[in-house]
């Protein structure tokens, strides 16, 4: 189970990268988001993944999840949620006051059709 | 006196949201009321750690490791005692007008002075992520504050990058938690020191990339490009407080390198010999883009790359002695640049609609104090004798003389020395000298800055490097005092644990 989901943190970074350096705004959100799903596995991850252990820690209970990579998800999902909205709202404003949603403001003048668009 | 380490938090945590409340009128008065304290909390808590104990604040009487702790010791007060004195300054200076440009100046002011204390002040590395956040979400209100296209543009680039340092952050703490199994700093000095085999690359790759985030918060040389071109977007006030930002960088990796990897043989020599080389080639970046800016805001973002490179060199070498000597520095150069930037801004709205371009304009009003607050400046800034940034680098060139790129340093260190000294005096002649007469004082767009506060705060600013000069023996002093006490490491440690830390771990495969 830690292979597949070490397979899919990387290619959850992969595809958060790769929007990243997309020249249109929108795209470098989703790859933010897409990036920060895959920051939230790994955390996760930290704590050892585990189907039987119990959450709780009740009497008798043996080999007990660790709770506190679930406490820093959950920190890491809060921020990062209110700084995309942030970012969000930002790039809507950009938009307005430049008239592009390219990343440098302006897009560069000699973009290819079909790419960048 | 034992909740005073919680202080500087708390005090611009409340504050902002008080301010959240008040109507726009009052607000100045209790920003204003909020810093001197802050300020005052600051002296208070300088005086404190100048025992030589490291003071912890247990939150919530958590015992560490299990809890988060706040540590005051010597360098966190200094760091906290610099941000204080910057933020008067910068907050006074804004109370001028440009504050009424956006509307939650304020509370973003306050935020971020409750990050950049909270930064300086936990012991816990998540807890300083979080620190980090906050101020770094306040940074994005502030830079957007006045809006226009500029700081649109800049701000997009600026939140990406950071979003993606952030995320490079949670990676590199993932990782730590998940071969460490602790994220208190000093718990994490005490076990890295015993990190079995099989986890040495994966520890050694959390430690590089904390390295890499705090590197991209100090902004050096490959991960630099975003600072001038968001410095001169800013707004003056803004941009000042910005001139600590990158210290938080810079403090943070000298925190995690002297206390955490330096001792460990998992991570001993991580900085080796990369750091001191990019510290060299962003002075050579920051002097050769000072040389470049048309901008009087561009040179002194520039002069700000200069600065975090010569800290940068200092620390990498990593003994006592250039530890000691590149906190002398530190808030020399923290609060000169923050001075230039406020400077900055007096001049350019003096000459109207020339800007701070370097070019001849109109005569100046106040050609004289401003002149004479730029000479001080310039020459505080460029390390020419006597002031200050003179005494700073010499200290910094002692120090490193028998380091392995010694030499380097004291080459770097001398030829950007005469460089800066040479584009602000060709800034100055253009700005004071060689004014072009025929031209009419231009009608101004706006209003030049006369009213007490901001003069108050530029010469606050300006005041610092002469004080620093002539009070070099105590500050240098503390510095060092600062520096042995980090270097000694034990005692952090002991403080923070206790004496036989009782710890019981369990090891996850």
């Amino acid at each position: 189970m830690a292979l597949l989901v070490s397979a899919a943190i990387g290619l959850l970074t992969a595809c958060g990268l790769y929007l990243l350096l997309r020249p249109r705004v929108f795209s470098v959100i989703l790859g933010l988001t897409l990036l920060s799903y895959a920051v939230n596995a790994l955390i996760f991850l930290g704590g050892r993944l585990s189907a039987t252990a119990a959450p709780l820690a009740l009497p008798g209970a043996v080999g007990l999840a660790d709770p506190l990579p679930q406490a820093l998800v959950l920190t890491a999902i809060v921020i990062g949620f209110g700084m995309t909205a942030y970012l969000v709202a930002l790039a809507l404003r950009a938009k307005g006051e430049t008239g592009t949603d390219h990343v440098d403001g302006a897009p560069p003048t000699d973009t290819p059709p079909g790419r960048a668009e | 006196m034992t909740h005073a380490p919680v202080l500087p938090i708390l005090l611009p945590m409340a504050a902002a949201i008080a301010l959240l409340l008040l109507p726009a009128a009052n607000r100045r008065a209790v920003a204003l009321v909020s810093m001197l304290t802050q300020l005052v909390v600051a002296g208070l808590l300088l005086v404190m750690a100048d025992d030589g104990t490291v003071h912890v604040y247990r939150l919530g009487d958590w015992p560490a490791p299990y809890g988060i702790v706040l540590v005051a010791d010597r360098l966190a007060a200094l760091m906290v005692a610099v941000t204080s004195v910057l933020g008067l300054a910068a907050l006074a200076h804004a109370c001028a007008g440009s504050d009424r440009d956006g509307r939650h100046f304020h509370p973003l002011f306050q935020l971020q002075l409750a990050g950049l204390n909270g930064a300086f002040l936990t012991g816990d590395i998540f807890n300083l992520f979080v620190f980090f956040e906050i101020l770094l979400l306040a940074s994005y209100g502030l830079l957007m504050h006045g809006g226009g296209s500029a700081r649109a543009r800049a701000g997009i680039a600026y939140v990406v990058l950071n979003l993606a340092g952030s995320a490079l952050f949670l990676i590199a703490l993932g990782l730590v938690y998940g071969t460490l199994g602790t994220l208190n700093l000093a718990d994490i000095a005490v076990v890295l020191a015993q990190v079995p085999q099989a986890d040495q690359a994966l520890v050694r790759t959390a430690a590089a990339l904390l390295v890499a985030v705090f590197l991209l918060k100090a902004a050096l040389l490959p991960l630099s490009f975003w600072l001038p071109h968001v410095y001169t977007a800013a707004g003056a006030p803004v941009a000042a407080l910005f001139a600590v930002m990158t210290k938080v960088g810079v403090y943070a990796l000298l925190r995690l390198e002297v206390i955490g990897l330096s001792g460990a043989p998992a991570t001993a020599g991580l900085l080796q010999p990369w750091l001191p080389l990019l510290a060299l080639l962003t002075i050579a970046a920051g002097t050769i883009g000072a040389l470049a800016a048309r901008r009087l805001a561009g040179v002194v973002a520039n002069l700000v790359l200069v600065s975090t490179g010569t800290l940068l060199a200092a620390i990498a070498v990593g003994t006592p002695t250039t530890t000691a000597a590149a906190l002398y520095y530190l808030p020399h150069t923290t609060l000169v640049t923050g001075g230039l930037f406020l400077l900055v801004d007096h001049l350019a709205r003096e000459r109207g609609p020339k800007g701070d371009t370097i070019d001849n304009g109109p005569p100046l009003p106040r050609a004289l104090p401003l002149g004479a607050a730029f000479l001080v400046l310039a020459v505080a800034v460029s390390g020419v004798p006597p002031l200050s940034g003179f005494l700073g680098k010499v200290m910094v060139m002692q120090a490193v003389r028998d380091a392995p790129m010694g030499g380097w340093i004291w080459a770097a260190l001398l030829v950007s020395s005469l460089v800066v000294a040479l584009v602000l005096a060709r800034a100055a002649s253009a700005f004071f000298w060689e004014a072009a007469p025929d031209e009419p004082p231009a009608a101004q767009a706006e209003p030049a800055l006369t009213g007490r506060r901001t003069v108050a705060a530029l010469l606050l600013l300006v005041a610092a490097s002469p004080l620093l000069t002539l009070a070099a023996v105590p500050v240098a002093a503390y510095a060092r005092a600062t520096a042995d006490q980090l270097h000694a490491r034990q005692p952090y440690i002991a403080a923070v644990l206790g004496a036989k830390p009782d710890v019981q771990r369990e090891r996850r495969p």
